[in-house]
């Protein structure tokens, strides 16, 4: 639980933004995620970036889907509608959302499961076609919710709590992202905020589908063999006395890498992630470039992270489908039925 | 034209078999190979004989295939305005070899037989209880023609002229409808009329005319010829739908495709090009759902059309949308199942799988159009119900219906009609301190407000999930929470009972114990037994359903009658089933009439059916009658 109960006070002196609110205005509801959970950060990152972005709160719809990440929604934006949907199918649900009122920010929230095992189809879908959103997988390799069953973004030869060795290769949904036609696609990690925030920023502000994999540890499935802080060595050396799950709070993993550095990021599993930020000097402008700079790093065992795509002139689904202005969902009969008259043209020519 | 050597008509009727003489009451059938054109000469030859003021029922057999097997184009020509399918051939349209000698079996006696006798065949391959016609027309064609590709499309002009002459169908009102369909295209309009009168002069000069025979009459009246995918589509453009996702199906398909064209004719904005109308076909049906939902969630009116495999795929989300209450609109166009089943042929067999859709504890609205006709009103009422009742209707059509022009009453509709978006509170409401809790009875009818994403900036916002909630939208699991969400469903589809169209009366010319319960594509062949049945002093007092949940005077008709006949197109009698579990009713009470091979039921099958029972329960009664004598 990364936020306390709060009294919802406002304190005459707490700084606003351009459109009125205070940072506390894009809150949620306090985060019933395990403590350290590097989803949790995330939300603090959407958080902060809509308040810098002087998003009015309730101009944004938040959908998800079903797991740990995809609980999230629920803990930012208060005063936005959000949709925890079925377990994949944020991408289509919110395509559809989208189409019904252009007007709304759309921010599509998802975990490595959700989005890369059960809903691998629609996060693709959602890409090829330009659905104007900013979708952020919150990747930490396992199911969460589930209890830590192997995700298909667990590296070859990862094992799980279980003890079980995933043999399967991981599915690199920046590389699809890239290949399916997302018009901006960055990697983050939720413990690097000063690079995450922009990240998002920039995916919210984004003319057409926006693609975010964070990396985002979880506490709770650590199965490092040997620590007596592991869920498996908790549990067992508990069984006496209690039935109850344990999952120890860890600290929030965080880190601070400027342009172009490379990092070694323990994990809560003991394991080693290497996150290489990108260099000033990088050009986000080509999607090739970006996936074979991508492929050459990750061969070395390095995650980059930081914007590797984007088309600063991208359209969406909308301007494919060339549909109206106005939201279809305010448009009245008026607007939509052709009337009688031309209803009785129509009896005519099908006598 | 001389008759080429090949092409002597065999005109053999067998000794003491007379043939059929029959005016404006005929079923002739078209045999056909899969891809070769036929299907618009058939369709022509169709309405040629609606245009001279005679009702036709015709109905497409096709296979699961694009190319190369065989299909069937049935017109049951009636004066008497009978739309059911009659079973049996009077005349039969040979031109598919492969099907030759079932379509031959299939002949009533005295019936006849039209083929190409361009290749001469064997007496042994006709029955000597038919009239034989034959026509050289692949001869004829390729003397006429020198595209391989119009030798074949114009063999099918030229027998529709043939069969013109054959059946006195006046050729005038044929070019016509090619003046109609062929408008500003000067050159194949030409070249259609051209082969047509080589199909009519042949048959002059050659061949006699038959004893089945086309009268002009006025029995067509105003009514319009459409099919039900289209008048489901269109009511769809006039009750207000903005947003339309679906993955192809058989045989649903035309219906998202009519959409589009209804909405590329009447919803774009003239001044700008801009489009009133969102299309998505999406990767499966999984997808479609997904965006109806959403788009039902943000206060847009949406609709998808599948068919019993789409419908499977999509339980999950119809669960989710009763649950957390977003209007959807699900066109079911029904087909033969269970898994693959029969694709391209009728049944009303997803009737409970739509129903209880789903896993927990869920009930939906269900509408059953009768014809296109009601596909129109009944596909705009779904929109408004949905709405109205926040959660999902399913219009259960099926492939007859859907896939078949069928005459029917034009469509209407009052202009002053306004959409009925049920309880969508507004910003000025919120502002105005109304009280807003998400799942919250205010109203008594079970049907909580809601509020669309955007409205106001800090009163009206929730969380929807598919997870139990409080009144106010909060995650809640506790027991009463979920137990007053679950019985408020209740209520509210209580309410949906009040609200959808009522079941149609038509009561027996007397009085009557017994009673007959159908729905959907059933009606025209029902009306027709009906009658048949009246004649043979059987007399039913029969209710169409239109709805589920079933309304009151359902109850009351099943009271009032001591056995209901239930005929429906499925194996398990699964509107009995509905009617047994929603309605605590006996079953022993509701006798099943199934028909279920995936052709549409006949009027035939249901006489048969019905009387045997009766004759059954009376033969019963009688003899109880001796032995407590
Ligand atoms: C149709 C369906 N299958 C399975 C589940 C069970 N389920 C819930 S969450 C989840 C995995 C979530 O994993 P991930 O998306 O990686 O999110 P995390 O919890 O790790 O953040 C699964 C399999 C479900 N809810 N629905
Ligand atoms: S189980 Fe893992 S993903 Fe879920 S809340 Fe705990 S730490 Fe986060």
């Amino acid at each position: 639980m990364t936020y306390l109960a709060k009294p919802r006070l406002h304190h005459p002196t707490l700084a606003t933004n351009k459109v009125g609110y205070t940072r506390r205005d894009y809150e949620g509801k306090i985060s019933t995620l395990c403590a350290g959970c590097g989803h949790d950060s995330i939300s603090a990152a959407i958080i902060e970036a809509c308040w810098e972005l002087d998003i009015e709160p309730h101009r944004v719809a938040k959908l998800s889907g079903i797991g740990c990440s995809s609980k999230t929604p629920d803990y930012f934006l208060g005063a936005s509608h959000g949709f925890n949907t079925v377990h994949g199918r944020m991408p289509s649900v919110l395509t559809g959302a989208n189409l019904a009122n252009r007007d709304l920010l759309y921010l599509g929230v998802s975990g490595d499961g959700d989005s890369a095992s059960i809903g691998l189809g629609q996060f693709a879908h959602a890409m090829r076609r330009g659905v104007r959103m900013a979708y952020i997988v919150e990747n930490n390799g396992v199911y969460g919710l589930t209890k830590g069953q192997f995700s298909a973004t667990a590296d070859q030869g990862s094992k799980s709590k279980k003890g079980l060795v995933n043999s399967d290769s991981p599915v690199d949904l920046v590389a699809m992202a890239l290949q399916l036609g997302a018009s901006y696609v960055g990697r983050g990690f939720s413990g690097n905020k000063a690079q995450l925030v922009p990240l998002i920023k920039g995916a919210i502000s984004h003319g057409g589908a926006a693609f975010i994999d964070v990396i985002s540890p979880c506490v709770a499935f650590n199965n490092h063999p040997g620590s007596t802080k592991s869920y498996d060595y908790v549990r067992e050396h508990n069984e006496a006395v209690s039935r109850i799950d344990f999952i120890s709070g860890r600290e929030e993993i965080t880190v601070d890498m400027g342009p172009g550095e490379v990092v070694d990021v323990r994990q809560h599993d003991g394991t080693l992630l290497r996150l290489r930020s990108l260099h000033p000097d990088y050009n986000p402008g080509d999607r090739y470039a970006a996936m074979a700079y991508m492929q050459r790093h990750q061969e070395r065992g390095e995650v980059v992270t930081g914007l590797l795509y984007v088309d600063p002139l991208a359209t969406d689904l909308h301007t494919a489908l060339n549909t109206c202005d106005r939201p279809l969902n305010a448009l009245g009969p008026a607007e939509l039925c052709p009337g009688a008259e031309a209803l009785a043209r129509l009896n005519a020519s099908l006598r | 034209m001389a008759p080429p050597e090949g092409g002597k008509a065999h005109g053999t009727t067998g000794a003491g078999v007379a043939p059929i003489e029959a005016v404006n009451d005929f079923v002739i059938k078209f045999a056909n190979v899969n891809g070769s054109g036929s299907a618009s000469a058939n369709e022509l030859f169709a309405k040629a004989i609606l245009r001279m003021g005679v009702p036709v029922s015709p109905r497409n057999i096709f296979p699961s295939n694009i190319q190369g097997l065989p299909t069937w184009y049935e017109v049951r020509v009636t004066e008497e305005g009978h739309l059911g399918r009659r079973g049996g051939t009077d005349m039969m349209v040979a031109m598919n070899p492969q099907t030759w000698d079932a379509d031959l079996a299939e002949l009533e006696p005295g019936g006849y037989l039209f083929y190409d006798s361009t290749r001469p065949l064997p007496p042994s391959k006709f029955r000597d209880d038919i009239r034989v016609i034959g026509m050289p027309l692949t001869e004829i064609c390729n003397a006429v023609y020198q595209d391989p590709r119009q030798r074949q499309l114009f063999k099918n002009i030229v027998y529709v002229g043939a069969l013109a002459i054959l059946l006195g169908i006046e050729p005038e009102v044929v070019e016509k409808l090619f003046g109609e369909q062929y408008k500003g295209k000067e050159k194949l309009l030409a070249s259609n009329v051209q082969a047509l009168h080589l199909g009519c002069d042949f048959a002059r000069e050659n061949l006699e005319p038959l004893g089945l025979r086309v009268r002009r009459a006025d029995r067509v009246g105003d009514r319009i010829f459409v099919d039900g995918n289209s008048a489901a589509a269109l009511g769809c453009v006039y009750g207000g739908a903005t947003v339309a996702a679906w993955y192809p199906i058989t045989p649903s398909s035309s219906v998202a495709e009519a959409f589009q064209k209804y909405c590329t004719k009447f919803r774009v904005d003239p001044a700008t090009g801009q489009q009133r109308f969102a299309i998505v076909q999406a990767e499966d049906e999984l997808a479609s759902i997904g965006m109806v939902v959403g788009a039902g969630w943000n206060g847009a009116r949406a609709f998808t059309a599948t068919s019993g495999p789409g419908i499977s795929l999509m339980a999950e989300f119809i669960g989710l949308a009763y649950f957390a209450e977003i209007p959807v609109t699900i066109i079911d166009v029904q087909r033969g199942g269970p898994s693959t089943g029969m694709p391209t042929r009728t049944q009303q067999a997803d009737i409970l799988a739509c129903a209880y859709a789903s896993h927990g504890d869920t009930k939906h609205v269900l509408l059953f159009p009768e014809d296109p006709h009601e596909c129109f009103e009944h596909a705009a009422a779904a929109l408004d119900l949905a709405d109205r009742l926040q959660t999902p209707v399913f219009l259960m059509t099926d492939l007859d219906i859907g896939m078949n022009q069928r005459l029917c009453a034009p469509f209407t509709w009052d202009d002053s009609k306004a959409y009925d978006r049920g309880k969508v509170m507004s910003a000025e409401e919120l502002e105005a301190g109304r009280d807003f809790g998400r799942y919250k009875d205010v109203d008594g009818d079970g049907i909580p407000w809601r509020t669309l994403p955007g409205t106001h900036p800090s009163k009206g916002s929730y969380f929807t999930r598919g997870t139990t909630r409080d009144a106010y939208a909060r995650y809640s699991e506790r027991g009463p929470d979920y137990i007053y969400n679950m019985e408020r469903l209740l209520k509210k589809f209580a309410t949906a009972a009040t609200l959808v169209p009522q079941p149609v009366l038509r009561p027996a010319a007397g009085k009557t114990e017994l009673g007959v319960i159908y729905f959907g594509s059933t009606s025209p062949s029902m009306h027709e037994a009906l009658q048949a049945l009246e004649a043979r002093g059987i007399h039913l007092d029969a209710l169409r359903l239109r709805a589920f949940p079933f309304p009151d005077s359902v109850v009351q008709f099943l009271a009032q009658h001591r056995q209901v006949f239930v005929v429906e197109q499925n194996r398990d009698a699964q509107m009995r089933s509905l009617l047994v579990n929603e309605l605590d009713i006996d079953p022993a009470r509701l006798v099943r009439v199934l028909h279920f091979d995936g052709t549409p039921i006949t009027a035939r099958f249901i006489v048969q059916a019905i009387s045997a029972h009766v004759r059954k329960t009376q033969a019963a009664g009688a003899a109880g009658t001796k032995e407590a004598a």
